[in-house]
């Protein structure tokens, strides 16, 4: 590749509110580790969104969430890149808004970015709160994931759609398959904050070495994301078996 | 007399509970009241000058401040200082005095109903920002709550924070508002405006939409802090007031002067206020110099990106050893991915020492920020740890039931 690598943080003054913006740091930072330049750009929804070989789409509230969709399709950058090959990594409202349709605060359905073929409907019950693990099935030789959930949107797939994975703890894209996020091309889509990249470098790596063209990445020292899945991991684990002996128990 | 009898079994449940050692009693004593009687809350505020003090950060720290100001009337205030800032806190507070004035902190979301509850005579609004994230923290709509319950309350005088775009959409309906330059240090909450569908620019000593009409109001004071930090609050008649305080950081001299004129607003002079403002030294064990065996540490409390961002710049000056401790218990919210938000690049030159039940997803924030770290899962040994460093003193900054716990095992 040419130049350095340039990754973008999609509209943070929109879809910044859970912390998300670390996907986009860690990503830059991973890089830089390796010898590589790359440059990290928060992309302020005012501006033309600018190229890049990364995008990183984050959580937001859901008037922000409509405009950032409105401008994300008006500007017509985000798809065309994507088009070209670009990585991009869209997180819980950014997961909805990179599909075909999302609701709206009212329930209301408006158009997404159609990086993903899903749509997006307003959930029956209370919005899904809580740690999330997902057994990665859409790419290979991934260690579990873990995350933090928080969303009132369901989810559905298209048929032929893959999704990123299956919960084996808390709800995920909540259609009633058990699927967590999507995948199509380079186009990454999921529910998980924490930021997920900083609780799964494994997924980072996957990301920067599609945007190095393949580059095998030399190995960085990850002790401390290691105890982090380790306890979240464990703690997660821990909690979901004793809600269901709980459960079993007042069942008899 | 249903309310006697409420109030009455309001101060005995508090009694027994503080007999038995269980927490502080109020809240298990203002819920027993609150059954007896639902109205306990309107009862007890009959005939006293009630003062509410809500916003995201400083509310504590405010209430006290507003509380002492008051005091310089010669009146009792009464107060809701052992922490809970609920009806149950409110009706405790009240239940077992008879001082003709009260300042009670409100939790955010309970305005509206604390408002009408009490017939407030003043409310002073702080700021509005994320806090919470578990809890589907959208600050819009608590400013939308609040601008309605103000909007039907003429007799109330607010005092608002002129800064920060929500808070002023939060009070803008209501009839006589008292606007304040207290400054606004993180401003990524209020980008969108609430007023429009448009965006709201900051730029040299204002804020304005930029496709409404939508703009900063005129205070009556606002703070000017000069670069050697001295601070006065600028009346919009020409009077300056020095504002000294014990208590360190721009923050708490912009709670002062949002205290001093809710005091002006409550008929107390802020000239008299202030000064008795300037004797307070801590405020519920927040900025104490605490002793953990022979190490003094200074115990901060910053819960979400606002705080840190105003607690970084206090301790980015001072060079002694940093202990960070996080939790995400229920109190605290359960997603800590705040952390992202905070800068804390900029504590890459300090000894750092990450604790608390979070340390981990602390420890790969820092990571990732390039500062240097010990971890040390138990924060007291955390503390003890970021001595050693030292001569005997740390800071020590954690967020909300990490600070309560090290204020409890230290002296
Ligand atoms: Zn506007």
């Amino acid at each position: 590749m040419k130049g350095a690598l340039r990754v973008a943080v999609v509209y943070p003054d929109l879809l910044g509110t859970y912390g998300d913006g670390g996907n986009g740091a860690i990503l830059a930072r991973r890089a830089q580790w390796r010898g590589f330049e790359a440059e990290l750009v928060q992309a302020v929804s005012d501006d033309p969104l600018p190229e890049a070989d990364i995008y990183c789409l984050g959580g937001g509230e859901d008037g922000p969430q409509v405009r950032a969709a409105r401008s994300l399709v008006d500007d017509g950058t985000l798809a065309r890149r994507a088009g070209a090959g670009a990585v991009v990594l869209a997180v819980c409202a950014g997961f909805q808004i990179v599909g075909r349709s999302f609701p709206g605060a009212e329930g209301e359905p408006h158009e997404g970015v159609g990086l993903l073929a899903m749509e997006t409907v307003k959930g029956e019950g209370p919005r899904a709160v809580g740690e999330v693990l997902v057994d990665v099935t859409g790419l290979h030789d991934l260690p579990v994931l873990t995350g933090f959930e928080n969303h009132g949107g369901r989810t559905r797939l298209d048929d032929g759609t893959t999704p990123l994975g299956h919960v084996t703890v808390g709800v995920g894209n909540g259609g009633g398959d058990g699927s967590e996020g999507a995948l199509h091309g380079r186009v990454v889509g999921t529910y998980l904050h924490g930021p997920v990249l900083a609780r799964n470098p494994a997924l980072a790596d996957v990301l920067l070495s599609w945007a190095l063209g393949g580059a095998s990445l030399a190995p960085l020292d990850d002790a401390a994301a290691e105890r982090l899945r380790d306890e979240r991991v464990s703690a997660v684990s821990r909690r979901h078996r004793r809600g269901l002996h709980r459960r079993t128990g007042s069942d008899r | 007399m249903r309310a006697q009898l409420a109030s009455v079994a309001t101060r005995f449940v508090n009694a027994t509970s503080r007999r038995l050692g269980r927490g502080q009693g109020t809240v298990a004593g203002g819920r027993v009241g609150l059954r007896v009687d639902p109205e306990l809350l309107e009862h007890l505020s009959t005939g006293r000058q009630v003062v509410l003090v809500t916003g995201t950060n400083g509310k504590t720290t405010t209430t006290r401040l507003v509380t002492v100001g008051l005091g310089a009337s010669g009146d009792a205030v009464a107060s809701n200082e052992t922490g809970s800032n609920m009806p149950e806190g409110h009706v405790a507070a009240l239940a077992g005095t008879v001082a003709p004035r009260a300042v009670l902190e409100v939790d955010e979301v309970y305005l509206p109903r604390v408002l009408t509850a009490t017939a407030a005579a003043a409310v002073v609004l702080l700021n509005l920002s994320r806090d919470q994230l578990d809890r589907t923290n959208e600050v819009r709509m608590v400013a939308g709550r609040w601008r309605a319950a103000l909007a039907a309350a003429p007799r109330t005088h607010v005092v608002a924070n002129a800064d920060d775009p929500l808070v002023v959409w939060g009070a803008g309906a209501a009839r006589d508002v008292r606007w304040v330059g207290a400054g606004l240090r993180w401003q990524r909450d209020a980008v969108g405006c609430p007023s429009c569908e448009g965006r709201i620019e900051f730029g040299e000593g204002g804020w304005a939409c930029t496709s409404c009409a939508f703009a900063r109001p005129v205070p009556v004071a606002t703070l000017a802090v000069a670069p050697d930090g001295s601070a006065t609050g600028v009346w919009s008649d020409g009077t300056v007031r020095p504002l000294a305080l014990r208590l360190p950081g721009r923050f708490n001299l912009a709670n002062a002067l949002m205290a001093a004129v809710a005091c002006e607003a409550c008929g107390v002079e802020p000239d008299d206020a202030l000064s008795v403002m300037a004797t307070v030294e801590e405020v519920a064990g927040r900025f104490t110099v605490r002793e953990f065996g022979d190490v003094r540490a200074r115990l901060m409390l910053a819960k979400n990106p606002a705080g840190w961002e105003e607690l970084l710049d206090l301790v980015a000056q001072g060079h002694v050893p940093l202990v960070v401790s996080i939790n995400a218990r229920v109190a605290d919210g359960g997603d800590p991915s705040w952390l992202w938000d905070v800068p804390y690049e900029r504590l890459a030159d300090r000894t750092v020492v990450a604790t608390g039940d979070r340390v981990r997803d602390l420890s790969v924030r820092l990571h990732y920020a390039g500062v240097a770290h010990t971890t040390e899962e138990d924060p007291v040994r955390a503390v003890a740890r970021a001595a050693d460093h030292a001569a005997g003193a740390v800071d020590v900054i954690g967020n909300y039931t990490a600070f309560h716990d090290l204020l409890e095992h230290s002296a």
